[in-house]
């Protein structure tokens, strides 16, 4: 009797799939496709010839920049051919990138933050057009990419192209490396929108090997100064909370090496750096390495030598001449002008920065926070990244030991060292919403959305500092879950949260040093006022820039 | 719709004789406070105007640790809140009563 003989595997069928979807799309395009160059307005035969029913295809919605001209195509492609899509993709900014699941061209759903379109991604969600996977922080999706969310198809932008189709991607390269390295070494499609075709490149970012076509798109692709904060909208509040951060944080620990999650908060402190800090001789001691956008609140404290090295995410709108003017603090190329590059940034701040601190929206009493609320999923972007400790790290340096002997005094484990993790939140927001509650919003937007996990951005186990304007509470002095509680109650002011505390319990933490008020730093709240700000407006940080820093249009109001 | 608050706290010292003086202004998430001397009582009255609604017992407590602070007599306090927090509103307070007791004749 014979046995039956399985068929032989194929080992190259992705090979197999991409030599007939190139030819398919040379057949379809006709001369409208020469060498990897295809006509604009080709471009969604393009996408219907190079994408098959059921790919999983990442458009390159990155936190800045969007391949927007490719995105609008994609929502054109005939969906008898092109469905059941499983889109990866790092950020939902545009109204496109949620047309495509409306439109069921698409099904299916990885990503990491999608603020701009929170509330419509909810909806879709709720009605069941867009099933969502999981949400990532960046450098997990980007992981993703070479294990098991590997593109077929990746839809990226670049500022330019040249005729074989290498890439030049500037200051905004931002996610670009990763996705097309990812896709093209899997036999994937590589199609790039760019803003020009020109002869020669200022340099290659992202060489022809990797990419399968370009096409020139009729207008720019979108970028987006969301990096910008005007001074002249930071509070004495802020202010005050940004000289506790320094004189408490800062300068107690050592912090040489750090990234600030955006907000006003921290565009405080970083305006606050050449005239606070430096009155306290801080300056060489804190604060020279950092993984950062190039904010242009940050231009004072670099002009007044704070600052050594700053390697960034993405870009900023307006700031490309000043980086170029300033070639030893940013990382630019032998063409003068910036790269970023979110993957590496990623990177460098979860294992070669000794900080983070950023401003969230709610904290609960063991220290876990969140940006979710009910009927909006916004996702998370790079914050449980940069906001977590490093525990595969082993470097050391003077903050994280510090920390580490905080957090581990005689537990007998064995000694390690820790991240600084700062959450900077004043106890009240806008309309006067506590940014302290008992119950995060995230446990009902969990429930409502069938999630798994409850979508914290920062673990309260990894928050080592949460400073208010009411003081810091150091949670590594915490010995346990009591102490904790009464330490963020400590420092929650008149929220519920703040005034049910143990009034005699918080005095003893006080006296430990667990929480700190202002008086206890040695701050006198009377010197907290706007005149302490490097820049108190736009103008001032282009006058600090002299003359290099352009800001976008609405930023103008001079 | 405003709401109308009073507080009175007794057991502070009487203010030296001093000027009425304003700090603060009325812009949303701001406060105007008028501090002015009645040297008929040896109260610390105050009475709030306030744009936000429901908030009586973050005013009460608010305006408790404003006394124990500096703990002045003779002094009547009338604010016209546009919605500001807590942080700015004991940030005025402490600003008003410095104003205050400067303007004071030595």
């Amino acid at each position: 009797m014979n046995a039956r003989t399985a068929p032989p595997r194929i080992w190259n069928k992705r090979a197999q799939r991409r030599a007939s979807r190139l030819e398919r799309a040379a057949t379809r395009l006709g001369t409208r496709l020469t060498g990897k160059l295809v006509d604009a307005d080709a471009i969604v035969a393009l996408l219907e010839e190079a994408i098959e029913a059921g790919d999983r295809v990442c458009i390159e919605g990155n936190n800045q920049k969007q391949a927007d001209f490719l995105a609008r195509a994609l929502i054109d492609v005939d969906r008898a051919r092109v469905h059941d899509l499983h889109i990866v993709q790092s950020v939902l900014a545009l109204p496109e990138h949620l047309d495509v699941f409306e439109r069921g061209i698409a099904s299916r759903l990885d990503f990491s933050f999608s603020g701009p379109q929170a509330a419509r991604l909810a909806k879709l969600a709720g009605n069941g057009q867009i099933a969502i996977g999981a949400i990532h922080t960046y450098l997990e999706l980007f992981g993703r990419y070479f294990i098991d969310l590997t593109p077929d198809v990746a839809l990226v932008a670049a500022q330019a192209a040249d005729r074989d189709g290498n890439l030049y991607t500037g200051p905004n390269t931002e996610d670009t490396p990763v996705i097309a390295e990812a896709t093209a070494f899997k036999s994937g499609l590589v199609i790039a929108q760019v803003n020009e075709l020109v002869d020669v490149l200022p340099r290659i970012d992202i060489p022809s090997d990797w990419v399968d076509f370009v096409v020139q798109s009729p207008t720019p692709h979108n970028i987006e100064p969301l990096f910008t904060r005007d001074p002249a909208m930071i509070s004495e509040i802020q202010v005050l909370m940004a000289m506790m951060a320094i004189k408490g944080i800062y300068a107690e620990y050592g912090v040489n090496r750090l990234n600030h999650g955006i907000g006003f908060d921290t565009a405080a402190i970083e305006l606050l750096l050449p005239t606070y800090a430096e009155a306290l001789g801080l300056r060489g001691k804190i604060c020279r390495y950092w993984a950062l956008n190039p904010h242009p609140t940050l231009i004072p404290a670099i002009e007044g030598g704070f600052v050594e090295s700053v390697h960034s995410f993405g870009s900023e709108l307006g700031m490309e001449d000043y980086i170029r003017a300033r070639p030893d603090i940013f990382f630019t190329g032998p063409d003068g002008s910036m790269r970023s590059n979110r993957a590496f940034c990623q990177m460098a701040g979860h294992y070669a920065c000794d900080m983070f601190i950023g401003s969230t929206l709610q904290i609960d009493l063991g220290g876990n926070s969140s940006t979710a609320t009910l009927g909006r999923i916004a996702g998370f972007g790079g914050a449980p990244n940069m906001g977590s400790d490093a525990r595969g790290r082993r470097h050391a340096t003077q903050a994280w030991l510090t920390a580490g002997t905080e957090a581990h005094r005689g537990n007998g484990a064995a000694p390690r060292g820790r991240k600084l993790v700062v959450q900077m939140v004043e106890t009240f927001r806008e309309h006067m919403e506590p940014a302290f509650v008992e119950r995060l919003d995230a446990w009902d937007l969990a429930e409502s959305a069938r999630m798994a996990l409850p979508p914290i951005m920062i673990y309260g186990d990894d928050v080592t500092h949460i400073l208010t304007e009411e003081g810091i509470a150091n949670l590594l002095l915490c010995r346990d879950a009591a102490e904790r509680e009464q330490a963020i109650r400590g420092v929650a002011g008149y929220t519920a949260v703040g005034l049910k505390r143990d009034r005699g319990a918080v005095a003893k933490l006080r006296e430990r040093g667990v929480i700190r008020r202002a008086e206890d730093l040695g701050i006198d709240k009377r010197e907290a006022t706007r005149d302490l700000l490097a820049a108190r407006s736009i103008k001032d940080l282009v006058r600090a820039s002299g003359g290099l820093y352009q800001p976008p249009k609405r930023f103008r109001n001079w | 719709m405003m709401e109308r608050l009073q507080f009175r706290f007794d057991g502070g010292h009487r203010a030296a004789v001093s000027n009425a003086c304003i700090v603060g202004v009325v812009a949303s998430g701001n406060l105007e406070i008028l501090i002015e001397p009645a040297p008929q009582t040896d109260a610390c009255a105050i009475e709030i105007s306030t744009a936000a609604n429901g908030f009586g017992d973050v005013w009460q407590a608010v305006m408790a640790d404003f006394f124990e602070r500096h703990r002045l007599g003779g002094i009547r306090i009338s604010i016209n809140d546009a919605g500001a927090t807590p942080a700015i509103v004991s940030l005025r307070l402490d600003q008003a009563i410095e104003a205050f007791t400067r303007s004071a004749p030595t």
